[in-house]
């Protein structure tokens, strides 16, 4: 069995890909070492945030804006998406100025969807909010999904377009015969024209396979989740100066992340939870809305993410062989760009090049 | 409370105050952490204080707690009650709140015995106000004397409905059936278990004089009863089931159901401990050696945490894993730990007699532990039904975490202790797959929720 395209791993960013060359007729298999969405797609918060996206990702983050708000269309699901805006709130003048520098940076590079809003405002979107806050810098348009069923909804698509998946499916190595890749796996051998590698916090092993390794770290992220309560905010929060990010799901329960790091042992792939880190979030979370002192964390996580030395990804071709790609290192904030990056990938594969130039994500960045 | 022991044990039944007893001889700096007021565990609830009256018709076997709870008292081992533990990693360091505030303190050797709870079983109508799980009976009576006043039924499996019975008879109040649901094919499938029991006649004696005196008080004890329901508008109004080839119904505005218990494992698997699904018992265990130890160092499990032997067995597994981290704490010699051991470890072992009859006797039926009632709600937390699982199974999602990630079943409040197990065999029944492969859900800490204010103080010391 010949496939068009072999995409290793079944997460979101595989199953985006998968999908959108299966749009375009190709015949695509996906093999995933565990399940489809075991780690960072499974465990993410959910954000769907173009606000304060590094300069590089901003054209990206835009077309996958414009993808979110009509993803049903994609993949016959809205993944319960919704789009109550997302905030960085400022605590005080020094906030407000390093806020305001960053919209006029946005500004100057030509878009309008990251706006300052005044006190005034802020607290009319946000009244729960503790009362010390000046201001804040808004994105109107971003919001957040349930990451699940996200993945779900883009898998089972792509499954209705024929696209195989093989679980518990683990990449040993692979060559070239001929023109065809010979992937060796736990399961059997797979034959392909094109390889693409979406193997997320495993993906600089197929690299290094590729000749072309990277500075890729594997790092395990927490976030904490709350009982249910009764709706109290809307926008997704964010801090200017502190780790936050807050959010109240459509069932009412909070989830409070912000960058925090639980400790790892890749090899067993096994996280624990660092206590102190929580508490930090906890304490944060507590200063910004002091009503929720006496709410319930019920569980807390912790997911194995691939984060790159620049905080973006890579996208690009490989530059060791035409028909290997590479799509991994999202650096915690892959769940927006999801179907963009099937888009502009398929694009690649197919076309040679993308809608949206690629150039800033390139592997060969790490060329020493 | 230190912020280090040498030896931490959680849970203050039997097994954890024989392990502290003995232990804390040694001159170790050894702590108990406990949920509860005063010593005793689930078993032995309110052992210390308990009226001679109640005491006497919670009968003997509860009385014996007495003797534990004193020696321990006795002993040196810190006891800090009213203790809540909301984490256990594999680097010993044990979550606790304690009047209000969390801390995180550190041990050596961690001895987990957090005893037993009841097999939750999903049936129609179980949601209902007034259908509960006998052990909540027992605590009422125990700890207040509370008890039915306007009768009971009793349904479902296992010694313990047996004893609640006999205990409510002593107490006065109208039992008005007690409905077993263990298949009758389970007397004869476990006929070939029955010689190894006889070894340990004093319980099948017991349990025979309990059914004597019930029947004599004319108390109507159905066997082999299926298809159980509790029926009522907002509340419980009657109890439905087949017996005998016929459809019954008893009008009753309490239920209380008993279907065995299984181990409390959701520290140990918090720790990262390895688990095993245990085929007679019906229920995931940690993997352990006689000795208590788990796969992680310094880490023991002991008592029905560590697989369901009763309190007795508890009681001789909590003395062998005290030895046992004492050796591996230095304080005592291998020499000393095995002379320590011998009647222990023997009285272990004559225990484990009557387990293999009583687990097949009182083996849950397959269609009990997974419902075939679509309309039943198997997560109470987020209101998920059987159908829904099965909905989920049916559309791929083939394992117990996969199907959580999509429901949402286990993530609420009680985090999954409710229906971890009843959803696992449902997907396993689904899938046609045994329910070991279908996996228990992945630990997902705190094991008791804390407040975000109890969560931020752990950060205190570093402003100070």
């Amino acid at each position: 069995m010949n496939s068009d395209a072999l995409i290793v791993g079944g997460g979101l960013m595989g199953s985006s890909i998968a999908l959108q060359l299966a749009m375009r007729g190709c015949k695509c298999t996906v093999v995933e070492k565990a399940s489809p969405g075991r780690h960072s797609s499974g465990v993410s918060a959910g954000g769907l945030r173009l606000l304060n996206r590094d300069p590089a990702e901003i054209p990206l983050s835009v077309e996958a804006s414009k993808m979110w708000r009509d993803i049903a269309s994609l993949v016959d699901s809205d993944c319960d998406a919704r789009f109550p805006g997302q905030i960085r709130v400022a605590e005080n003048k020094a906030d407000m100025e390093k806020l305001e520098k960053r919209a006029a940076l946005v500004r100057s590079l030509g878009y309008g969807h990251e706006e300052i809003i005044d006190r005034k405002e802020l607290y009319q979107l946000v009244p729960a909010l503790a009362p010390h806050c000046v201001g804040a810098l808004i994105n109107r348009t971003d919001g957040y999904a349930r990451p699940y069923h996200a993945l779900t909804a883009f898998r089972r698509k792509a499954e209705s377009l024929g696209v195989e998946y093989h679980s518990s499916t683990e990449v040993f190595n692979f060559e070239k015969q001929g023109n065809d890749w010979q992937v060796r796996t736990s399961k059997r051998t797979f034959s392909s024209s094109v390889l693409v590698n979406c193997a997320g916090a495993w993906a600089n092993k197929l690299s290094t396979l590729l000749n072309e390794p990277v500075p890729l770290t594997a790092k395990a992220l927490a976030l904490m989740v709350t009982e249910r309560l009764p709706h109290f905010v809307d926008p997704v929060m964010g801090a200017a100066s502190r780790k936050l990010s807050f959010k109240q799901m459509q069932n009412g329960t909070l989830i409070i992340g912000g960058a925090l790091q639980a400790k790892l042992d890749f090899e067993r792939e096994k996280t624990e939870l660092d206590w102190t880190q929580l508490a930090k979030s906890a304490e944060t979370v507590v200063s910004f809305f002091p009503q929720l002192k006496d709410v319930r964390v019920v569980r807390a996580w912790a997911g194995i993410e691939s984060f790159m030395p620049d905080n973006i990804p890579v996208i690009s071709q490989s530059q060791t062989d035409s028909n290997a790609y590479h799509a991994f290192g999202f650096s915690a904030h892959g769940f927006q760009l999801s179907p963009v990056i099937g888009k502009v990938m398929s694009q690649l594969i197919l076309d040679g090049c993308s809608e949206i130039p690629l150039d800033a994500f390139h592997i060969n960045r790490f060329n020493q | 409370m230190k912020n280090h022991y040498q030896l931490l044990v959680i849970g203050g039944g039997p097994a954890g105050l024989a392990a502290a007893t003995v232990a804390s001889a040694e001159g170790i700096s050894c702590a108990v952490l406990d949920e509860q007021a005063t010593p005793g565990g689930q078993i032995y609830r309110a052992i210390e204080s308990i009226p001679e009256q109640r005491g006497k018709q919670l009968g003997s076997e509860y009385l014996r707690g007495k003797t534990i709870a004193s020696e321990f008292r006795a002993s040196d081992a810190e006891f800090y009650a009213e203790t809540k533990v909301w984490s256990l990693n594999s680097e010993r360091e044990v979550g606790v709140i304690r009047s209000n505030e969390a801390d995180i303190i550190s041990a050596d050797q961690i001895i987990v015995a957090s005893g037993a709870m009841e097999r939750p079983i999903p049936f129609p109508g179980w949601t209902l106000p007034g259908v509960m799980q006998a052990g909540a009976g027992q605590i009422l009576f125990k700890s207040a004397g509370i008890v039915p006043d306007n009768g009971v039924v009793l349904a479902g499996s296992g010694p313990l409905l047996l004893l609640l019975a006999w205990q409510y008879l002593h107490a006065g109040v109208e039992v008005k059936a007690l409905l077993d649901v263990t298949p009758l094919s389970n007397h004869i499938t476990a006929l070939p278990k029955f010689p190894r029991a006889l070894l340990a006649h004093q319980y099948l004696i017991k349990g025979i004089g309990y059914q004597i005196e019930l029947k004599r008080a004319g108390i109507p004890m159905l066997f082999g009863v299926s298809d159980l329901r509790a029926e009522g508008e907002e509340l419980c109004q009657r109890v439905c089931f087949k017996h005998s080839g016929k459809q019954k119904t008893i009008e009753s505005e309490l239920l209380l159901t008993h279907f065995g218990v299984i181990p409390h494992i959701w520290l140990t698997q918090s720790a990262g401990c390895k688990h095993q699904w245990d085929e007679s018992q019906q229920c995931w265990r940690p993997e352990h050696d006689e000795w208590g130890n788990t796969d992680l160092p310094g880490i023991l499990v002991a008592g029905d945490g560590a697989g369901i032997n009763g309190a007795r067995s508890a009681e001789h597994a909590g003395r062998l894993a005290g030895l046992e981290a004492l050796f591996a704490l230095g304080a005592i010699s291998r020499e000393e730990r095995d002379r320590k051991a011998v009647k222990d470890r023997k009285w272990v072992r004559d225990e484990r007699h009557i387990r293999p009859f009583l687990e097949k006797y009182y083996q849950i039926p397959k269609d009990m532990l997974a419902t075939s009632d679509d309309k039943t709600i198997v997560c109470r937390c987020e209101e998920i039904t059987a159908g829904e699982v099965r909905q989920a199974v049916r559309e791929g999602h083939d394992n117990t975490n996969q199907v959580k990630f999509f429901t949402r079943c286990g993530m609420g409040p009680c985090q999954g202790r409710q229906c971890s197990n009843a959803v696992a065999h449902i997907v396993a029944d689904e899938g046609g797959m045994p329910v070991e492969k279908m996996g228990h859900y992945r630990g997902r800490p705190p094991v008791t929720p804390l407040t975000l204010e109890q969560l931020a103080g752990l950060n205190k010391e570093d402003v100070l």
